[in-house]
């Protein structure tokens, strides 16, 4: 059975600019950065993020199935893939992505949908600024 | 590659029952409806597909909308009135062709019977691929899956089908 529909191009180009339509730029505020969020969340903590004790944790399964690895990779300097879903995430790392920790609402959302999946509790803010400032410290 | 243009017959149906003439007809038979809110590709693709909202029953989405917090295993929850947004776009466009019109077991798409019809000629292997890893991902091998585009024409190979596998894949 063939279906006679339009011309596969056309079908090709309006896949395309439904892409447009579908992936609107991100409506991010841009109103932090990484270094920014790493002050945040060690000022309350009461003492500066470490990094060997952020890369301890996002390396290890915390009482969940999966660790932050599981999706964002190990190192997370290159994209991730959803451990469930196989959808790429974009690389953590801020040296590697300079679009990631650039707003502080999805700075605290994802961190509160992720520790949930992964210690299955909220992180604290020291845990959150030692993860901030290892993943700072990924360098190319 | 039969069952595949049946399937796009299957979800062309879908797609004429579901959706106003000025939505997705005018685009060659995409699911995917012309106002995506923002935060449905933003809260809800970033994990996964940005799965066309005639892939499910509205019963279903209700079902999933009202448990977010525990989202096939990730907490996926959203704020009140985010989640109503969404709610709502997935209910006005959800499936009603008789197909779709059924709830799938956990409200998943890829347990639908018309889904596993469509895929049975697809070897168990390959769901495990590396560059697959899941039947949720549908981009996978449907190229146009974030824009509702399920058209032969998008189709690609996954990288590293075996061979028996490859050479099948126009079958």
């Amino acid at each position: 059975m063939k279906l006679n529909i339009r011309p596969r191009a056309g079908l090709m180009l309006a896949g395309l600019l439904c892409g447009l339509a579908v992936q609107p730029l991100a409506a991010q505020t841009a109103d932090t950065s990484a270094a920014r969020q790493l002050e945040r969340f060690s000022g309350l903590a009461g003492a500066p993020g470490q990094p060997e004790r952020g890369r301890a944790f996002f390396s290890s399964t915390q009482g969940g199935e999966w660790s932050c690895s599981s999706c964002h990779g190990a190192p997370p300097t290159a994209a991730g893939k959803h451990a469930s879903t196989g959808k790429a995430i974009g690389a953590l790392a801020p040296a590697f992505n300079p679009k990631v920790f650039t707003d502080t609402a999805r700075v605290d959302k994802w961190f509160r949908r992720n520790c949930n999946d992964v210690a299955r509790r909220e992180c604290s803010a020291a845990e959150k600024a030692d993860v901030l400032a290892w993943l700072i410290s990924l360098k190319p | 590659m039969k069952h595949l243009i049946d399937l796009r017959a299957l979800l062309l149906a879908a797609a004429a029952s579901l959706f106003a003439p000025s939505s997705a007809l005018a685009d060659g038979g995409r699911l995917m409806p012309r106002d995506v809110p923002v935060a449905y590709a933003q809260e809800c693709a970033s994990c996964h597909t940005a799965y066309a909202p005639g892939l499910l029953p509205a019963r279903s989405w209700s079902h999933l909308m009202s448990g977010l917090g525990k989202h096939y295993g990730s907490d996926a929850s959203l704020d009140p009135a985010m989640a109503r947004q969404i709610g709502s776009w997935l209910q006005a466009n959800a499936g009603t062709y008789k197909r779709v019109s059924e709830e799938p077991p956990q409200d998943r798409i890829t347990l639908s019977a018309w889904f596993e019809r469509k895929h049975r000629k697809v070897e168990p292997a390959a769901w495990k691929l590396a560059s697959v890893k899941s039947a949720a991902n549908c981009g996978a091998c449907h190229a146009g899956a974030d824009q509702g585009n399920f058209d032969e024409g998008s189709l690609r190979l996954p990288a590293g089908l075996d061979a028996r596998s490859a050479r099948a894949w126009n079958d």
